[in-house]
C-alpha cells in the first residue's frame, strides 16, 4: 500500500497482547496505520500487498464490529478472506480449540485471526499453527488491536500521548479492552485513570500502574481524553451494580459529569454502546465523541498489524531462499 | 521367608526419632531390626545383603490423598497403574479418595476397591468412603458399616460440604465410630467462576480470581464445629497462610484438628502458571509465595501435619484447553518424595520431621499400619538416594496420565527400592 521497505520491520510473529510490545514496536505499528488511513480515503480501496495470502477471521463470540473490521482489512490489502462462522461449524460439535487450529492449519492460512472466550486462547492457538496469529479479544485477558485504534484516534486527534490524562469508566473487571488500553497507554507515558464501582475493579487495580478513583467527577478531572466500557447486560441487575438506573446515576457519562473533562476532551467507547447505561445519547452523538473515528482507524490499524506481520513472514521467507 | 538385611543405611524412622547409621533386617513380612544395633549382628543365614552406604532408608511414604480413576475413569488411572506409580516414588500406601463413579459412598463399593486391590495392586490401598451420599452434601452416608468394610476416613474428596449443620452431624456422628472427617474447603459461590489465585496476576492475564477467604471461611465453620463436637476434623489441603493461621489457633484451644498440603501448594506458586500452563491449574490454586514460606513454617512446626501428592490423573483432552476450561489437577506419586526433598535440600525442614509428614503423621493420624520401621512392623520401606538428581520427564512416568507440574525440573533425591510387607514392588 506504501513504501514499506522505509519502515522498520516489526519483530514479533503474532500480536497476542500490548505486553510483547516495546513503545517502539507500538509507535511502528501506528505509524504504519497512519498511512493506511489515506488508504480507506481513496475512491480505490484495494492494493495489492496481500496478494495471493489467505487470511481466517476465527469469531468465537459473535462481534460484528470486530470481525467486520477484520474482514474489510484484509479485503483492502488484497487477501483472500474467510470467515469461519463458529455457530454453524464442527467447534459446536464438541471439536476442541486445539483440533479446529490443526485443521486450519492443514489449510496453510497466512494469518489467522481469532476471537475466544476464554483468556490465553490466542497464545494456545499461536503454539499450534505455523501462521501468524492476531488476537481479537481472548476473554478478559486482551484486545490489542482496540488499544492500537484508541491509540491512534487519540494521537491524530491530540499528538503525543505521553503527558495526556486518560480516563477509563466503568467495567474494568471483566473487560480486555481496558487491559490493553492501561498497558498500551502507560507504555506511551500517558496518566491513566480508571473509574468504576470498587465491584468492578480486579483485585490489585492499584498496582497496574493507574490511579484509581470512584467518582467520575474526580476520575475526569482535566482529562484529555475519556473512555468509556461497555456494561454487560446480565451484570447490571444485582450482580455486580444494583440497577442500571443507580449505575448511569454514578458512572454514566452524562454533559454534567462531562465538565469536569478539559473542554476539548474526546469521548470514546469501544462499542456496542448501551445508551442510558454507561453513555448519554447527547454525548455519544455530540462534538467531542470520536467514535465513529475509531471505527475508521480499527481497520487501518488492523491493515496495519497484518501488512507488518506478513512483511515480517515475507522478509524471512526471501532470507530463507 | 527369605531374609534381607540392608546394610550400612542411614536410617530415619520419625516413629523412634532415629536417625542414624545401622541395619534393617527384614524376615519375611516384617522387620526384625532396625538401627544401630543391628549392625554388627552378622548376617542371618541365608539372608540377601544389600550394602546401603551412602543410601537411606525410609518407612514407606503414606499418602493420604490420592484421586485414582477407577471405577469409572479407568482412562485416567486404575487401582493397578497408580500403585505401579506410587511404588516408583517410594508410597508405599494409598488412602483413595471416594470421588470416583460411581462414587464410594456404600459397602460394596469399598469392597470393590479392596478386591480390586489385592488382586491387582503392589502396594497397600485404603479407601476413604464419602461423607454424603453422592458426594451431593445432604444425606449422611453409613459410617460405621463403611468403617467396618474399611473405609479408613470419611471425605468428600473435591467438594466442600456447604451446609453447616450437615458437617456438624458428620462430625458428631463420626466422633461415636472414630472415624475423621476429612476435608477440603473451598467455597462455591465465592470461588465461583474462579481459576487461580487472586490477585493482580490473575488480573493482568484475564482470569477469574479464587480468594483465599473461598478456602478460609468454610474453614472456619469447620473448626469452629469441630471445637463444637469434639469430631476429629482433618483440613485435608490448605493453601493459605490464613489458614494455617485458623488451624493454629483451633489446635491451641484444643480442638481436635489437623492439617495437611499438597506438595504442590508447598513447593510452586502463583507465578508458575506462566502463560496459561494448564498443567498448573490445581484446587486449591496456587498461592503466593507468601503463602508457600507461611506453609513451609508450618511443616515445620506442626502446625500442618501431613503433605499428600493429591495425584489427581487427567488425560490430556481435559488439560488442552484454553486455562479456564481445563480441568485442574496434577499427578504426583511419583515426585512426592522428590518434589519435597527440596524442602530438606534447601534447609528449610529437617529429613527426620519430613519424612514424619510424608509417613509416620498420616499412619497416626489415619489409624494405618506402617509409617515405622519398628521391629515387629511390616516390612514398608523405601531405599533412597537422597542426592541423586534426576530430571523429570513425561515420557518416565509410570502413571497412566502425565499431567505433571514438575515435567523437566530437576530433583534431587531417587527411590531405588521400594519394599511392601517385604515384598520388593519396585527397584531402580
Amino acid at each position: 500500500m506504501t513504501d514499506a521497505s522505509s519502515l522498520p520491520l516489526f519483530p514479533h510473529r503474532h500480536l497476542l497482547g500490548i505486553r510483547d510490545l516495546s513503545p517502539a514496536d507500538i509507535e511502528l505499528l501506528l505509524d504504519r496505520a497512519d498511512r493506511a488511513v489515506s488508504i480507506s480515503r481513496q475512491s480505490e480501496k484495494k492494493t495489492s500487498t496481500l496478494r495471493g495470502r489467505t487470511q481466517i477471521n476465527l469469531f468465537y463470540e459473535a462481534s460484528t464490529r470486530t470481525q467486520s473490521s477484520f474482514e474489510l482489512a484484509g479485503k483492502r490489502l488484497g487477501a483472500d478472506v474467510m470467515n469461519m462462522s463458529v455457530a454453524s461449524s464442527s467447534v459446536k460439535k464438541g471439536e476442541t480449540l486445539i483440533d479446529t487450529a490443526m485443521t486450519l492449519n492443514a489449510m496453510r492460512p497466512d494469518i489467522l485471526i481469532i476471537r475466544h472466550q476464554s483468556a490465553g486462547a490466542a497464545a494456545l492457538l499461536a503454539q499450534k499453527v505455523g501462521c501468524s496469529v492476531v488476537n481479537a479479544g481472548d476473554g478478559a485477558h486482551e484486545h490489542p488491536t482496540q488499544a492500537l485504534l484508541d491509540a491512534l484516534t487519540i494521537r491524530r486527534a491530540k499528538g503525543p500521548l505521553s503527558k495526556l490524562i486518560v480516563a477509563i469508566c466503568g467495567d474494568i473487571l471483566h473487560s480486555r479492552v481496558a487491559r490493553s488500553n492501561i498497558m498500551l497507554l502507560n507504555a506511551l507515558g500517558a496518566q491513566v485513570r480508571v473509574v468504576a464501582p470498587s465491584t468492578l475493579l480486579p483485585a490489585g487495580i492499584d498496582r497496574m500502574g493507574v490511579v484509581v478513583s470512584r467518582s467520575m467527577t474526580e476520575g475526569l478531572k482535566n482529562a484529555d481524553v475519556v473512555m468509556m466500557l461497555r456494561l454487560q447486560r446480565e451484570r447490571m441487575e444485582g450482580a455486580f451494580v444494583p440497577s442500571i438506573r443507580e449505575y448511569f446515576r454514578y458512572f454514566g457519562l452524562d454533559a454534567e459529569k462531562l465538565k469536569a473533562a478539559k473542554e476539548d476532551a474526546l469521548v470514546m467507547h469501544p462499542g456496542p454502546m448501551n445508551r442510558g447505561v454507561e453513555i448519554a445519547s447527547e454525548i455519544a452523538d455530540g462534538p467531542q465523541s470520536v467514535i465513529q473515528e475509531q471505527v475508521e482507524m480499527g481497520v487501518a490499524v488492523r491493515m496495519a498489524v497484518m501488512e507488518a506481520l506478513l512483511d515480517r513472514r515475507r522478509n524471512q521467507e526471501g532470507r530463507g531462499a | 521367608m527369605s531374609v534381607t538385611l540392608f546394610n550400612r543405611a542411614h536410617i530415619v524412622d520419625p516413629s523412634r526419632g532415629v536417625d542414624e547409621i545401622g541395619a534393617v533386617i527384614v524376615d519375611g513380612r516384617r522387620i526384625a531390626a532396625a538401627g544401630k544395633a543391628a549392625l554388627n549382628q552378622g548376617a542371618p543365614e541365608g539372608a540377601v545383603v544389600i550394602d546401603c552406604a551412602g543410601k537411606t532408608i525410609i518407612p514407606g511414604l503414606i499418602d493420604a490423598r490420592v484421586f485414582i480413576g477407577e471405577p469409572g475413569g479407568e482412562h485416567r488411572e486404575t487401582i493397578a497403574s497408580a500403585s505401579v506409580a506410587a511404588a516408583a516414588g517410594g508410597v508405599t500406601s494409598i488412602v483413595m479418595m471416594p470421588d470416583t463413579n460411581p462414587v464410594i459412598d456404600n459397602v460394596a463399593l469399598v469392597e470393590f476397591v479392596l478386591r480390586t486391590a489385592r488382586d491387582t495392586a503392589s502396594v497397600n490401598i485404603f479407601p476413604a468412603a464419602a461423607i454424603t451420599k453422592g458426594l451431593d452434601g445432604r444425606e449422611m452416608t453409613e459410617f460405621g458399616l463403611l468403617r467396618e468394610a474399611g473405609a479408613v476416613a470419611f471425605t468428600d474428596g473435591r467438594h466442600t460440604i456447604a451446609n453447616a449443620l450437615v458437617m456438624r452431624r458428620a462430625l458428631t456422628y463420626a466422633r461415636d465410630f472414630g472415624a475423621v472427617i476429612a476435608h477440603e474447603t473451598q467455597d462455591a459461590d465465592l470461588a465461583s467462576a474462579g481459576v487461580m489465585n487472586e490477585g493482580l496476576y490473575a488480573s493482568w492475564l484475564g482470569l477469574s480470581g479464587i480468594p483465599r477467604e473461598a478456602e478460609l471461611i468454610p474453614l472456619v465453620r469447620d473448626l469452629a464445629l469441630a471445637r463444637l463436637t469434639g469430631g476429629a476434623y482433618h483440613a485435608a489441603k490448605i493453601s493459605t497462610a490464613m489458614a494455617v493461621g485458623a488451624v493454629s489457633r483451633a489446635k491451641a484451644d484444643g480442638a481436635n484438628v489437623t492439617a495437611g498440603v499438597a506438595i504442590h501448594n508447598l513447593s510452586l506458586n502463583e507465578n508458575d502458571v506462566g502463560e496459561y500452563r494448564t498443567f498448573f491449574r490445581l484446587t486449591p490454586p496456587l498461592r503466593a509465595e507468601e503463602d508457600r514460606l507461611t506453609m513451609v513454617e508450618a511443616i515445620k512446626d506442626g502446625t500442618i501435619d501431613i503433605v499428600v501428592s493429591s495425584h489427581d490423573p487427567q488425560d490430556v483432552d481435559t488439560k488442552r484447553l484454553p486455562f479456564a476450561d481445563a480441568a485442574a489437577g496434577a499427578i504426583g506419586l511419583e515426585t512426592l518424595l522428590g518434589a519435597a526433598l527440596r524442602l530438606y535440600h534447601n534447609g528449610d525442614v529437617p529429613l527426620l520431621r519430613l519424612v514424619e509428614t510424608l509417613s509416620t503423621a498420616p499412619a497416626r493420624l489415619f489409624g494405618l499400619p506402617g509409617g515405622t520401621l519398628k521391629p515387629g512392623a511390616a516390612a514398608d520401606l523405601a531405599l533412597v538416594d537422597l542426592d541423586e538428581p534426576w530430571i523429570v520427564s513425561e515420557s518416565g512416568l509410570r502413571s497412566r496420565s502425565k499431567n505433571t507440574c514438575f515435567e523437566g525440573a530437576r530433583l534431587q533425591g531417587k527411590v531405588l527400592q521400594t519394599m511392601v510387607a517385604g515384598r520388593t514392588v519396585f527397584s531402580a
